[in-house]
């Protein structure tokens, strides 16, 4: 946006795009879902009644089979006799650097590459598209595996190599989208104004990707949170005892009928997540685009 | 072709050939938006009858298109329904029957053939295909029989080697074979009534002209009543027996088309008819050539590889541009006009660096090439575009005034508040509010959008502006304010301009000097007067007597039947058109004297 306007913006009486989203219901609700996550990531230490890893011998029957919900382990305890809601709580903060962190860190490699070929078409973006399907070939857990057994594992790499892993559908997607994009009247209408390339890419063609990025985004914190477990299963995630929703789930699918809540809680908090971001991504979307503002 | 499924029904209004084929009566259609109905078409009678054409006539919005939906029971549900009125189809009421009984009357009964034929055909079945399916889901006939009705379907909208077309897909067709399939396939199962929705917006004059001839024709052998939709009163003239004029899903006035022509008596078809652009209309004196030259094109060369094979080698050029030259001097309208594929446009796109090209371009005496990127930036200030679509060509996620003030932000002049005020001038230059700049392009008009779409262009004051078709997507009544805006524009600021048009009349009216283009090349250059009162070559005569002329009376030279398509601009690698030679055929009238042929 010009200088010229964004003066002029100020003496507008219409509200900004946060404002507007803060009058749909669930939008806010979806707000307030992910503050309750990041608030219990950020004060597990004072707000979980005891440590993740603390193994209580009253938190397992005398046949030693864990605990269901209520009473001194209010959502009960697991195989080892560890309170499943302090491991929750102390996972989101896992899990968030995962689903936030990794994904959109896929999403900006993807969309960048994505653009690049996109616009460029050209030896440049042949060879760009080429790579893409050549990730793309591999199986994904495969490549983590690799990557991660190179680095020593730790929750940032898990987090960088889940990145290195997941952006090739975002660089596909954003690639289609760019290239129908690029043909369109007003792209060539920047261009005999003179418009250099960057200023197309990003200040053009990228407002219109809004709306495809929002959507992976939201579901790419669902499947990077389970990529992460199932790294964690294969023993190149995130180190036990350190918790992280995937790996709750991971550890316990085996006893799933036995004690389903040690599947069911953290499972609840995963959907719980993506349906959060899913709900402001919406709103979201629908406010960034004008031509959509005011409709339901 | 007497089919013997149809038999009752033709032998029926046969025996009276006034008969009345279609009653519309007091038909209302209305949208429910946010639980309120809001009406679109209001109040609507007409009759039809056999043999008879009749033309609803219209701008964009008046509701003529909703009605002939209304008809064929094809309304988008559920927000759009009719909300009261009766239409009459023989003693049914179309407007109380149920789907089953409409889908057999549709197609059966009354046929549909609408503006885009590539969008209503499926592109990837066969013709023949398409065209067998159509009879049989309406007749229970066997494939042979189908097929040999297909075929004869084909030879009477005169399709050359019809047994060849049936194989074809609807992308190895022209527009205007496409649309005469579509003739085909409404017409195989002789409909009582055929509506035709724009049938000709798409196509070009002279492939026009043929489809109009072909509808005339088939509808004297078959007695058909057509109800034609349109915008364009040329077609109405040429085409129909009664004309209905619709603003705002009303009829404003209904009669017959040469007493509504020779006399109209509603201000509105006044307005619309003197806003028709007519030929003959803009023949004026060349004015005093003033010399500075604001572009120049020595010898412009664009051509597209086609690559082909194993190896992606190329083996067909694109023969977009052969050498064009052309001069336009400031304050001048240079038009270029000639049939879609001509090159016309991609001359444009050269211009303004969208296409590569050889040749040279200079804009006011500095050549194009050789000049480094910064340089060329600074000299493309001069030249601006304006295109056919002011939608497409506005970025939609920004403000009015974020886009009249992008070329000045590009180009870094101004500081935020001088750029703010030039904006409300140019807004005032191109007459929109000044509180404009505040809203987003979807929120106004067709011509309201063109006239953004000339106020960023003016924003870097240029010399030259390309309007690339860029008022054939507006209604006529707006394109004549908008070709005003251009009009005062150029006297006011001596801006020169490239305007390209596949107009005749549009170009007759505005242009100073004119081009027309065939298969690349210029084949006819002079003075408006000069090309549009003395006609020399073939092609420019032809394309003249193809444009409709908007009064019924006008008597058109019979024997002009044309016939065939324009060749493709495609030519194997090493083989090339043969260059016309302009000669002079007296005070800068320059006419070819050979059609461009291949040689070797």
């Amino acid at each position: 946006m010009s200088d010229a306007t964004a003066a002029a913006d100020t003496t507008l009486a219409e509200p900004g795009p946060w404002r507007r989203i803060l009058r749909r219901k669930l939008a806010v609700f979806g707000l307030i879902l992910i503050a309750l996550v990041v608030i219990g990531a950020v004060f597990a230490p004072w707000i979980a009644p005891y440590a993740p890893d603390e193994q209580h011998f009253e938190g397992l029957t005398l046949e030693g089979a864990p605990l269901g919900p209520g009473g001194e382990f209010p959502l009960g305890t697991d195989l080892l006799g560890r309170d499943l809601f302090s491991r929750i709580l102390y996972g989101a903060r896992t899990s968030l650097i995962i689903g936030v962190v990794a994904n959109g860190l896929a999403l900006i490699i993807g969309t960048l590459i994505g653009l690049t070929a996109g616009y460029m078409r050209g030896w440049l973006g042949t060879v760009l598209m080429r790579f893409t399907d050549l990730m793309m070939a591999f199986p994904a857990l495969l490549l983590a595996i690799c990557l991660a057994a190179i680095f020593q594992p730790s929750l940032w790499i898990v987090a960088l190599v889940i990145a290195l892993v997941n952006w090739v559908q975002t660089a596909r997607v954003i690639y289609t989208e760019t290239t129908s994009l690029s043909e369109r009247d007003f792209i060539a209408a920047e261009k005999t104004l003179g418009a250099g390339t960057g200023r197309i890419l990003f200040h053009h063609i990228l407002p219109h990707l809004v709306p495809t990025l929002i959507v992976w985004g939201t579901l790419g914190i669902s499947t990077t949170v389970l990529l992460e477990a199932t790294l964690s299963f294969l023993g190149v995630g995130v180190q036990p005892p350190t918790p992280s929703w995937g790996n709750i789930i991971f550890e316990n699918q085996t006893y799933f009928q036995a004690a389903p809540w040690l599947v069911f809680f953290p499972g609840l908090a995963i959907l719980l997540l993506a349906l959060a971001f899913n709900l402001v991504g919406d709103a979201l979307r629908d406010e960034l685009d004008p031509t959509q503002r005011g409709r339901n | 072709m007497t089919v013997s499924a149809k038999q009752t029904s033709g032998a029926a209004s046969a025996a009276a050939p006034d008969t009345q084929v279609l009653d519309v009566s007091r038909l209302c259609v209305s949208v429910r938006a946010q639980g309120v109905l809001k009406p679109l078409v209001s109040d609507v009678s007409f009759q039809l009858r056999k043999g008879q054409t009749l033309a609803l006539a219209g701008e964009s919005g008046s509701g003529k298109s909703l009605t002939s939906l209304a008809i064929m029971g094809l309304l988008p549900p559920p927000a759009v329904q009719v909300t009261g009125g009766a239409i009459r189809l023989g003693d049914q009421d179309l407007t109380q029957i149920n789907e089953a009984t409409m889908r057999d009357i549709r197609g059966n009964r009354i046929a549909m053939i609408f503006q885009e034929p590539m969008t209503s055909l499926n592109p990837v079945l066969t013709i023949g295909t398409q065209l067998v399916e159509a009879i049989r889901a309406h007749d229970p006939v066997s494939r042979n029989e189908a097929r040999s009705r297909a075929l004869e379907a084909l030879r009477a909208v005169r399709i050359n080697q019809p047994e060849q077309r049936m194989m074809q897909y609807p992308h190895e067709l022209s527009g205007g074979m496409r649309q005469r399939v579509m003739i085909a396939m409404a017409l195989a199962l002789e409909p009582e009534i055929l509506i035709a929705d724009e049938p000709t917006t798409a196509l070009d004059v002279t492939v026009q002209r043929e489809v109009l001839d072909l509808l005339r024709d088939l509808q004297a052998e078959h007695g058909t009543a057509i109800l034609l939709i349109t915008h364009d009163m040329g077609v109405v003239a040429e085409m129909a027996d009664q004309v209905i004029v619709m603003k705002d899903g009303s009829v404003v006035e209904e009669n017959d088309t040469k007493s509504l022509f020779a006399a109209p008596t509603h201000p509105y078809t006044q307005a619309l008819l003197s806003a028709v652009p007519r030929m003959g209309d803009g023949v004026k004196p060349a004015k005093d050539a003033a010399t500075d030259s604001v572009l120049r094109l020595d010898n412009l060369e664009v051509r597209f590889d086609i690559h082909g094979g194993l190896l992606g080698r190329v083996t067909h050029r694109v023969h977009a541009v052969e050498g064009v030259s052309l001069e336009i001097n400031r304050g001048e309208t240079f038009a270029l006009v000639g049939e879609s594929g001509c090159g016309k446009s991609t001359i444009a796109r050269a211009i303004v660096g969208l296409a590569p090209y050889t040749g040279r371009i200079e804009l006011k005496g500095q050549y194009l090439e050789g000049a480094d990127a910064q340089e060329r930036m600074s000299r493309c200030r001069n030249v601006q575009m304006v295109f056919q679509d002011p939608m497409a060509a506005l970025d939609p996620r920004m403000r009015v005034g974020d886009l009249i003030a992008e070329p000045l932000v590009i180009h870094g002049i101004g500081t935020p508040a001088e750029r703010a005020t030039q904006i409300a001038d140019l807004l005032h230059r191109v007459g929109l509010p000044a509180e404009a700049a505040q809203r987003y392009p979807h929120e106004f008009s067709g011509g309201q959008r063109q006239r953004i779409c000339i106020a960023r262009a003016l924003s870097l004051k240029p010399d030259l502006i390309i309007a690339d078709e860029s008022v054939s997507a507006l209604d006529v009544s707006v394109q004549a304010q908008v070709l005003d805006l251009l009009q005062s524009l150029k006297r006011e600021l001596g801006i020169a301009y490239l305007f390209i048009s596949h107009d005749m009349a549009v170009v007759e009216n505005v242009a100073d000097r004119v081009g027309v283009m065939y298969l690349g090349q210029i084949v006819e250059m002079g003075t408006g007067a000069q090309v549009f009162g003395n006609p020399q070559h073939p092609y420019t005569q032809r394309l003249i007597q193809a444009v409709p002329v908007p009064d019924p009376l006008h008597v058109r030279m019979s024997d002009v039947r044309l016939t065939g398509e324009v060749p493709s601009p495609v030519y194997p690698v090493g083989k090339s058109p043969r260059r016309v030679k302009l000669v002079n055929h007296g005070e800068g009238h320059l006419v070819s004297r050979s059609k461009p042929e291949v040689v070797e």
